[in-house]
């Protein structure tokens, strides 16, 4: 019974019944698992503009994300000149796909959420922590200037050290307020070891027995939002402009 | 005396569905045989995913389902498995039933699949599954095989849910949290059950954050074996 032939006619027989079966259960529940991916997203980019949305991202129902998306977000893509590329939308930039690309022909996603009393921008920004990517959103207000809430998220950092980034909502609560500009000069937030001095405009306190990964929030919001200062700086002046004439 | 013996007739004869030897194979491993604390298998996912109950709630369901649901196929093809590759066999049942877990879960609930990542995946290498096919299921019936594999299944998952509710209830002051029935029990704000900022008798209190590290599961699993072994002295080596 054990021959070769038998051995060779059982494996090929149970991999292809197991390959129909597997392949069936992918394809049926394929559509529902990229719409829970596409909403999990999205709450992820709402999280940032928590403050400015009618109570809290966790009690929305799936519907309502989507809604606000719908009505309120504008998606729009930019260069790395911080031109607009027409005809694309925010949600199909994968962040972790552009990061591997070489730096000049990367997209950067951006969201504008516009609410009834408010406008804000939301920059994407992906780095290194410590064991793996850290990613999160930022949102900015719109003076382009003050950070209006920040929400990061992260592969495999360490639950209680690094993971708090995310767990923590303390710590980016923090980013709240906080200034990217100096007098017209990019700074960024830094994340400071041992404590941010008090009514610090371009610092946060880092995390105890997480410099590591508070090293690389510090350094991810530094490139991340650099990226988008192009497009920034183009839209201040165009507002500038505008402001005498109204 | 004339009972038992008619009971064992009886047994031989029709194998009735639901008898002492069935109740001893979803029995034993809950005690005297338990995956974790007895046989020290499983431990990897134990350490890994026990930092909050829901989450463990839904890796124990998905390891219950693994370990009972390869035990049956596995004791249905028994007789036509070649002996050469019965272990690929296996494997392949195994992680057959894992990615139908993993695309269900990916399905139903995508948050906690994000959570669980890599570890519903790692069920495939758990000791538990494949110790059981190999130990058990090649050598006895479909419905015993079932029974052997829910036992180790939900042997394992008791563990886990205990670990968890401990290192939740002392590292986050919640339990359940990120499932819909989230409650919250002691913390510094008045969302909580007990309010450490008001409460005069927990004005001390604050979250052990030793119990967030997986190194706090292999205290607790340590303590509990030391429990069990204390009840249950059959299990202490002699040696």
């Amino acid at each position: 019974m054990n021959n070769n032939r038998y051995v060779l006619t059982f494996i090929l027989i149970m991999t292809a019944t197991v390959a129909v079966l597997l392949t069936g259960l992918r394809e049926a529940t394929k559509e529902g698992a990229a719409r829970n991916e596409d909403i999990f997203n999205k709450r992820a980019i709402l999280t940032a503009i928590e403050d400015k949305l009618d109570g809290t991202v966790k009690g929305m129902s799936d519907d309502e994300v989507i809604q606000i998306f719908e009505s309120d977000m504008q998606q729009v893509v930019l260069d790395m000149d911080g031109n607009v590329v027409e005809g694309k939308k925010a949600e199909e930039i994968d962040m972790a796909v552009e990061r591997k690309k070489p730096e000049p022909n990367r997209m950067l996603p951006l969201y504008i959420y516009e609410g009834s009393d408010s406008k804000n921008y939301i920059l994407s920004v992906r780095g290194n922590g410590l064991w793996d990517e850290i990613w999160g959103n930022i949102a900015l207000e719109s003076d382009l200037n003050t950070i209006a809430g920040a929400a990061f998220d992260h592969k495999g950092e360490t639950p209680g050290l690094g993971a708090e980034i995310k767990d923590n909502p303390k710590f980016s609560e923090q980013f709240k307020g906080k200034k990217i500009y100096e007098d017209n000069e990019y700074v960024s937030v830094d994340v400071v070891k041992g404590g941010a001095p008090a009514g610090a405009e371009h610092a946060v306190d880092g995390i105890s027995g997480a410099t590591v990964t508070a090293n690389g929030v510090q350094e991810m919001l530094y490139r991340g939002i650099q990226y988008y200062e192009p497009y920034l700086r183009q839209l201040k002046q165009s507002s500038m402009v505008a402001k005498p004439a109204q | 005396m004339a009972e038992t013996t008619v009971k064992e007739q009886e047994v031989k004869e029709k194998e009735p569905l639901f008898g002492p030897k069935e109740r001893k194979l979803l029995t034993d491993p809950l005690n005297d045989n338990n995956p974790i604390t007895v046989q020290v298998l499983g431990i990897c996912s134990a350490l890994a995913v026990t930092s909050l109950v829901y989450p463990s709630i839904v890796m124990a369901v998905a390891v219950v389902f693994v370990t009972a649901f390869s035990a049956l196929f596995t004791s249905l093809l028994r007789n036509y498995i070649p002996k050469q590759v019965r272990l690929i066999v296996q494997l392949v049942i195994i992680a057959t039933l894992v990615t139908v877990v993993e695309l269900t879960l990916k399905y139903l609930n995508y948050p906690v699949y994000k959570q669980l990542s890599v570890y519903i995946g790692l069920i495939i290498t758990n000791c538990i599954v494949m110790g059981r096919l190999e130990a058990f299921s090649m050598a006895n019936k479909p419905w015993r095989s079932f029974l052997d594999g829910v036992g180790n299944g939900v042997g394992y998952g008791v563990i886990l849910i205990g670990v968890a509710i401990v290192r939740e209830l002392f590292g986050k002051g919640t339990l359940f949290a990120g499932s819909p029935i989230e409650l919250f029990i002691i913390g510094p704000s008045a969302d909580y059950l007990i309010n450490t900022t008001t409460n005069s008798w927990f004005g001390w209190y604050s979250n052990n954050n030793l119990m967030v590290l997986p190194a706090a599961a292999m205290f607790i699993i340590g303590i509990m074996i030391w429990v069990q072994r204390s009840y249950n002295t059959k299990l202490v080596d002699v040696s």
